[in-house]
C-alpha cells in the first residue's frame, strides 16, 4: 500500500501523482520505472518515475488515461492508497560527461526524460531540450524541464505553443546548424522514437530510446516486454528500458503493441459507460487547470 | 474391537481411488480437478500400509516426513495428530500433497507397491497427505505453534515461493526474526503465478502464508531485491543473513523464426496472466487480458505444458495441442498430469518439432510449421536424441502460441551481486550440505541453485539453508 499525496490533471487525459514510496525514492536512478497495480483486480502497469523527493519520501507518477486501468487510477482521491508499487525496476540511465546532450520529448515522454536531463546536467552536460505535443494544452512540465536544461525548443504540431512543427524538425536544424551533439536521448511515442532514431543514424550520433511495452511482472519473468535490439532478443523490463535508438526493431515493436487493442476498448467503454460523471467530472478539472 | 489385518489381507486392499470432476465438466472450469477423500476413504486407504520398520518411503521424501506415523494415525480417525505429525517435517502439506511427484519419489519405493510389482498399487500416501492437510485446516483453522523466544537476530528471505516459506516457516520457530521480500504483489511464487487454480486452489497458498505471518514473518511485498535493493542493501539495514530463493523464472524461447509474432507467449506470461492476474475473469473481475485462442498449440513435454494446454482449454480453446518432439516416455511431465490432459482432450502431437511459427500480415499467428522427429541415440540426459525426418514439414494452424520449453535462473541476484558465484547457466553455486554461497552470510536454495525442479525439492533447500543459519547466528562461525 502507498498513499496517494497529489493527484491532479495536468492536461488533458494527463494526470500527474505524487504517491509516498520511501524505499523506490531512497534506491531509484534516472532511467528507472516503477509497477503499479492502483487496485486489487487491476493491471499492473509500468511508470517512469518523472521525480523524487528524497526528504519527503515521495515519488511523482505523470501517466495518460487510456485504459480502463488509468481511467480508474485517474478517480483516486488525494489522501486514499495504490494497492501496489514495485520499484525502482529497470536499468538506470548510464550517466557520464560527454558533452552536449540533446533530450527529445514526445507527449508525456517529457515527464521521464526530466530525471535523465537533471542528471546528464549534474554530471556536467550541456543540456538542450526539444519537447514536442500536438498542441498548447498537451505541453506539460515545460518549467521543470527549463529547470533541468541549459535551453529548451517547444515544437507543437499546430503551432499553438513554441514552434510548428515536429521535434524532428527541431533536431535536424540543431545538427545542420553546427552543434556538436554527443547524444540524443529520445522518449515519447514509438513512432517519434522511430523518427528520431532514423534521423540521427544519418548524423551518425549515438542515440538512446526508452521503451514502454507490454509488460505484466516487470521484473524479467514473463517475456512479454520483449523486443529485437540488433538482431536479439531482449526484455525491456530488465535489459531495459533503454536501449540504442539505432538497434531497435521500431516496426516489431509497434505491432506488438497492438496485441490487446480490442480487449482493451471494449474493457474501457464498459467502464466508461459505467462511470460516465466521475470521468467528465475529472475531466472538466482538467479544462480548467 | 477388530484384529489387527495381516499383511496378506492389507495387501488385497485395492488403491482407493479419489473422486474428480468429470473430464467433459471441468475442462471449462477452473476449479480443482480432483475432489479429496472423505474421512471413510482416507481410513480405508491407510489400513493398506505395511507400516515397515525401515520405511523406504521415509527415505524418498527430499523432507522426510513420517509417513508410516501419520498413517497410523489416519487409520486409527487421528486426523488432527495426523496433521501435526505431518508438520514436524513438512509445513506445507495442502501444497505437497497436491503437487509433489510422489510416484517418482515415497510411492515408488512403496513395499506395498514393489509386493504387486506395479507401482500404480502403491499405497496412496499423496492423496492421504491432501486429505489430512485440508481435513485439519478445516477443523483445526486456528494453528497452534508454541511460542518461541526471540533470538534478537534479523534474516532476510529473498522470493516468497516454496523455498523461501519453509525456510521462514523454519527460521521462525528458532526465534529468529524473519523478513521476506517479494517482487510480485502476492506471496507464492510459483504456487500463485505458475501452477494453476485447477490443480493448486489458491486460497491453500495464502492460507499457508498468512500462517506464516501470524506467526510474526514480516512480509514485504512489491521489492525485487537485486533491483530495488541489492543483497549489500539488505545488510546495510541490519540484516545478518540473507536466504536468496528467487527461482527459475527466466523464460526460455526456442529462437525459430516468428516467435516475436502476436499470439505467441512463453508459458510464464501465459500462466501468470491466467492465474496471478485473473485473466480468466477478464473484463469483469480483472484488467488483465489474455488472448482467448481458437487453437491453441503448446510447445514442451513438462508439467507447465500441460498446465498451459489445460488453461487453454478452460480459456474457451477449440483444440489445444501439445507439441513434443520426442515420445510420450520421454515426456518430463508427470503421468497424472499427461492423464488428465489427455482426458480433457488436450490433442498430444508427439515426435514432431516446430521449426517456424507463421503469421498474417499484422503479424497474428495463423499457424506452426512443423517437422516429424524420429529417436536416435541417447544424448547427455540419456534419453533418446531427436533426429528430423528429412522432408517431412507441415504446417498445422494456431492463433496462440505457448512455449513452454523452460525456464532459466532468475537472473536479478546473481547480476547485481558479483560477490555470489554462478555456475555457467547462471544457477548459484551454493554448498550441498548448507546452502552456503560464496558471499558470507548469504545462503541460496530452491531452483536458483537446481534450475527448474520440483517444490518439495526446493522446500528440502529451503530446510538445509534454515538449519545453517540458526547455526551461524548461534555461532557466528562461516
Amino acid at each position: 500500500m502507498a498513499k496517494v499525496l497529489i493527484n491532479e490533471p495536468i492536461a488533458p487525459d494527463v494526470f500527474r501523482m505524487v504517491v509516498e514510496a520511501p524505499d523506490v525514492t531512497r534506491y531509484r536512478k534516472a532511467g528507472q520505472f516503477v509497477i503499479v497495480r492502483p487496485a486489487a483486480g487491476r493491471e499492473r502497469i509500468p511508470l517512469t518515475i518523472a521525480d523524487a523527493d528524497p526528504k519527503a519520501g515521495t515519488i511523482t507518477l505523470i501517466y495518460q488515461v487510456v485504459g480502463r486501468t488509468t481511467a480508474e487510477m485517474s478517480l483516486i482521491e488525494a489522501g486514499a492508497q495504490l494497492n501496489d508499487i514495485a520499484g525502482p525496476l529497470g536499468q538506470p540511465t548510464h550517466i557520464e560527461k560527454v558533452g552536449t546532450v540533446v533530450m527529445v520529448g514526445g507527449g508525456i515522454g517529457v515527464a521521464p526524460s526530466h530525471p535523465i536531463a537533471q542528471a546528464m546536467k549534474a554530471a556536467g552536460n550541456r543540456v538542450i531540450t526539444i519537447m514536442g505535443a500536438r498542441r498548447k494544452d498537451l505541453v506539460i512540465m515545460e518549467p521543470e524541464m527549463r529547470a533541468a536544461s541549459d535551453e529548451v525548443i517547444v515544437m507543437t504540431d499546430d503551432g499553438s505553443c513554441g514552434e510548428k512543427g515536429f521535434v524532428t524538425d527541431a533536431l535536424k536544424r540543431l545538427l545542420d546548424g553546427g552543434v556538436k551533439v554527443d547524444l540524443v536521448v529520445a522518449i515519447g511515442p514509438p513512432i517519434m522514437m522511430k523518427m528520431v532514431s532514423l534521423l540521427t543514424k544519418g548524423y551518425g550520433v549515438h542515440t538512446l530510446v526508452s521503451l514502454n511495452t507490454i509488460m505484466v511482472d516487470g521484473t524479467g519473468m514473463c517475456g512479454g516486454c520483449r523486443v529485437t535490439v540488433g538482431g536479439e532478443t531482449r526484455f525491456v523490463c530488465v535489459d531495459g528500458p533503454e536501449f540504442d535508438g539505432h538497434l531497435v526493431d521500431f516496426d516489431e515493436m509497434m505491432r506488438r503493441q497492438r496485441t490487446y487493442v480490442t480487449a482493451e476498448k471494449a474493457s474501457y467503454d464498459a467502464f466508461k459507460a459505467q462511470h460516465a460523471c466521475r470521468l467528465e467530472k475529472a475531466a472538466k478539472e482538467a479544462h480548467h487547470g | 474391537m477388530a484384529e489387527p489385518l495381516t499383511n496378506r489381507q492389507r495387501l488385497q486392499i485395492p488403491p482407493t481411488p479419489m473422486a474428480e470432476q468429470s473430464p467433459q465438466e471441468r475442462r471449462r472450469n477452473i476449479r480443482e480437478v480432483p475432489l479429496g477423500y472423505t474421512p471413510e476413504q482416507a481410513m480405508a486407504e491407510a489400513q493398506r500400509c505395511l507400516m515397515c520398520k525401515n520405511p523406504p518411503c521415509v527415505a524418498g521424501c527430499p523432507v522426510s516426513v513420517d509417513i508410516p506415523g501419520f498413517i497410523r494415525l489416519v487409520a486409527e480417525g487421528k486426523f488432527h495428530e495426523a496433521a501435526v505429525k505431518i508438520k514436524e517435517t513438512n509445513c506445507l502439506p495442502a501444497v505437497c500433497g497436491r503437487v509433489c511427484p510422489q510416484e517418482d519419489q515415497c510411492q515408488v519405493v512403496c513395499m506395498v507397491a514393489k509386493a504387486q510389482k506395479d507401482t500404480a498399487k502403491s499405497l496412496q500416501i499423496g492423496k492421504l497427505e491432501r486429505f489430512v492437510a485440508d481435513w485439519d485446516m478445516a477443523n483445526h483453522p486456528d494453528a497452534d505453534y508454541p511460542a518461541v523466544a526471540s533470538s534478537g537476530h534479523k534474516v532476510a528471505i529473498v522470493g516468497a515461493g516454496p523455498a523461501g516459506l519453509t525456510c521462514a516457516g523454519d527460521l521462525l520457530a528458532m526465534g529468529h526474526h524473519v523478513t521476506m521480500y517479494e517482487a510480485l504483489h502476492r506471496a507464492g511464487g510459483v504456487l500463485v503465478y505458475g501452477i494453476p487454480e485447477f490443480r493448486l486452489p489458491k486460497a491453500i497458498v495464502d492460507r499457508e502464508v498468512e500462517t506464516l505471518v501470524q506467526r510474526g514473518l514480516h512480509l514485504e511485498l512489491n521489492v525485487a531485491v537485486g533491483k530495488s535493493k541489492g543483497v549489500q542493501d539488505l545488510f546495510d539495514e541490519g540484516f545478518e543473513a540473507v536466504f536468496v530463493a528467487t527461482g527459475a523464472g527466466l523464460p526460455m524461447f526456442k529462437k525459430i523464426p516468428g516467435e516475436n509474432l502476436l499470439g505467441v507467449y512463453s508459458a510464464n506470461e501465459y500462466l501468470t496472466r491466467a492465474n496471478l492476474m485473473d485473466a480468466y475473469g477478464f473484463p469483469e473481475r480483472s484488467d488483465t487480458p489474455i488472448l482467448r485462442g481458437k487453437h491453441v498449440v503448446v510447445f514442451g513435454g513438462g508439467n507447465v505444458a500441460m498446465d498451459s494446454a489445460r488453461t487453454a482449454l478452460r480459456l474457451g480453446a477449440e483444440t489445444s495441442t501439445i507439441l513434443y518432439r520426442r515420445s510420450e516416455v520421454e515426456m518430463p511431465a508427470r503421468i497424472e498430469e499427461i492423464h488428465h490432459a489427455q482426458q480433457e482432450g488436450v490433442e498430444f502431437r508427439l515426435l514432431q518439432d516446430s521449426i517456424e511459427i507463421l503469421g498474417d500480415e499484422n503479424s497474428w499467428v495463423t499457424g506452426v510449421k512443423c517437422l516429424r522427429m524420429e529417436l536416435g541415440e541417447p544424448d547427455a540426459s540419456g534419453r533418446r536424441r531427436p533426429v528430423p525426418v528429412p522432408g517431412s514439414e507441415f504446417v498445422i494452424p494456431a492463433d496462440v502460441v505457448v512455449v513452454a520449453i523452460g525456464n532459466g535462473p532468475n537472473p536479478l541476484v546473481p547480476r547485481s551481486t558479483p560477490q555470489i558465484q554462478t555456475n555457467k547457466w547462471g544457477n548459484i553455486t551454493a554448498d550441498k550440505e548448507t546452502g552456503k554461497t560464496t558471499m558470507k552470510g548469504v545462503w541460496a536454495g530452491g531452483d536458483i541453485v537446481l534450475g527448474a525442479a520440483t517444490v518439495i525439492l526446493a522446500m528440502g533447500e529451503g530446510r538445509k539453508a534454515a538449519k545453517s543459519i540458526h547455526e551461524y547466528l548461534a555461532t557466528g562461525t562461516w
